[in-house]
């Protein structure tokens, strides 16, 4: 699973890649998150707010932070 | 209708006034603290208590309601709503769209990026940009609270305006080449939008209310803790002379001291709110919240990302020029 925490570097993009860790650890999932702050790529997602999640290519959620158990889920 | 409205709204009012709130706080400053409401030190207390407990709940309200409307108007769906628009319709639409759109700074950039590659025009897009930031909650809780909804109206009305005119003459002036050059090759993936139930649109706005509350804490405790030291040492008056509607240069020094101001605009209501009652003009502490809110340092540094220099200077005479005369209007027919 590819999992890919979008934002510039805000405090909530931080917090979103923290919450997301938390969710793939309480499930114990193999999958790869990685950090996209290139503005280019973040637009080709189609997201215009951020932070975003995106989990293998599909934007899950945008312009918000979701709880580790939210996360959870949409995995 | 009108006698209606008003009716609902004096209820309304009386509960927003905050009269029973007063009296209590005035209760256990003179009674639990046993402070004297006449000397410096039980006028400051009192204001401190009364505010943050005021402001906490007019904020909350008024978030939880703006997110509610605001969760039906992500930017995604108002850009779609955007390229169905040309010419000033545009303009109009981006100005009135700008109000309910979510914004926050750091959103800028991709909503500029995102709005100009799918072929909105400048000048649209600036319509958008300009009344997004005008139109905060801040000054709406202030004037709601202070001055009754007709002047918050008003207070509205105005900042569409200025929206509509400053992205027309944008457009006017053709600025396309003032626009950094790689936000003309990027291109934008398509997204499919949640839709969320009532439940999640309440949960929403309630995550919206803590986040906010979370994040601007410490600018209101500081900004009710500034205004409260005004309210019980700063002299009744003082400020009529210098800054009353009466002086006409208190609105630009107003707007010159917003723009560096690094505050969240939350925190300048219980200044602006404790300047008005020493005197200062009502038009002359709007221009001063407009400033911080839509003319703020960091968000012009955001913007210089995707905007050239002069079509940056542009937009900030613009804007400034807006909120000058937003300030001299309300000082004159609030007089």
């Amino acid at each position: 699973m590819e999992i890919k925490v979008l934002g510039p570097g805000c405090k909530n993009c931080k917090v979103l890649e923290e919450n997301t860790k938390k969710a793939v650890q309480a499930l114990k999932l193999d999958a790869t998150i990685e950090k996209v702050t290139d503005m280019k790529e973040i637009i080709g997602y189609g997201v215009m707010r951020t932070p975003a999640l995106v989990v293998d290519g599909t934007v899950k959620v945008m312009g918000r932070v979701p709880s580790p158990e939210e996360i959870k889920e949409l995995l | 209708m009108l006698g209606f409205l008003n009716g609902i709204w004096s209820v309304f009012t009386s509960i927003l006034k905050f009269e029973w709130l007063y009296y209590l706080v005035e209760k256990l400053v003179e009674n639990v603290f046993g402070l004297s409401m006449e000397t410096n030190l039980g006028s400051s207390v009192h204001f401190f208590i009364y505010d943050v407990i005021k402001i906490l709940m007019l904020l909350s309200i008024m978030i939880f309601v703006i997110s509610y409307v605001r969760s039906y108007f992500p930017p995604e769906r108002t850009k779609k709503i955007l390229e169905k628009f040309s010419g000033i319709k545009g303009n109009i639409m981006a100005s009135l769209l700008g109000t309910v759109t979510p914004f926050c700074s750091c959103s800028s950039v991709p909503i500029f990026i995102g709005f100009v590659e799918s072929g909105i025009p400048l000048g649209v897009t600036f319509s958008f940009l300009i009344t997004s930031p005008l139109i905060n909650q801040g000054a709406i809780i202030v004037l709601l609270a202070a001055f009754g909804w007709k002047v918050a109206t008003i207070y509205i009305a105005m900042g569409v305006i200025i929206g509509i005119i400053g992205g027309i003459i944008i457009g006017k002036f053709n600025l396309e080449k003032e626009v950094e050059g790689y936000v003309y090759e990027m291109s934008m993936g398509e997204v499919e939008l949640e839709t969320m139930t009532k439940k999640e649109r309440v949960n929403f706005s309630l995550n919206e209310v803590k986040a906010i509350v979370k994040h601007v804490w410490i600018y209101l405790l500081i900004g009710i803790g500034l205004g409260a030291a005004i309210h019980g040492w700063a002299p009744a008056g003082i400020l009529t002379k210098y800054a009353g509607p009466d002086n006409p240069f208190a609105v630009l020094i107003g707007v010159a001291v917003g723009i560096p101001l690094y505050a969240d605009v939350i925190g300048t209501i219980p200044i602006a709110e404790a300047l008005i009652a020493k005197g200062m003009g009502i038009g002359t502490a709007l221009s001063f919240m407009m400033a911080v809110a839509a003319l703020s340092l960091p968000a012009m540094i955001l913007l210089r990302k995707v905007i050239k220099p002069k079509l940056l200077g542009i937009f900030v005479a613009i804007t400034s020029f807006g909120i000058i005369l937003v300030g001299y209007l309300f000082n004159f027919i609030l007089h």
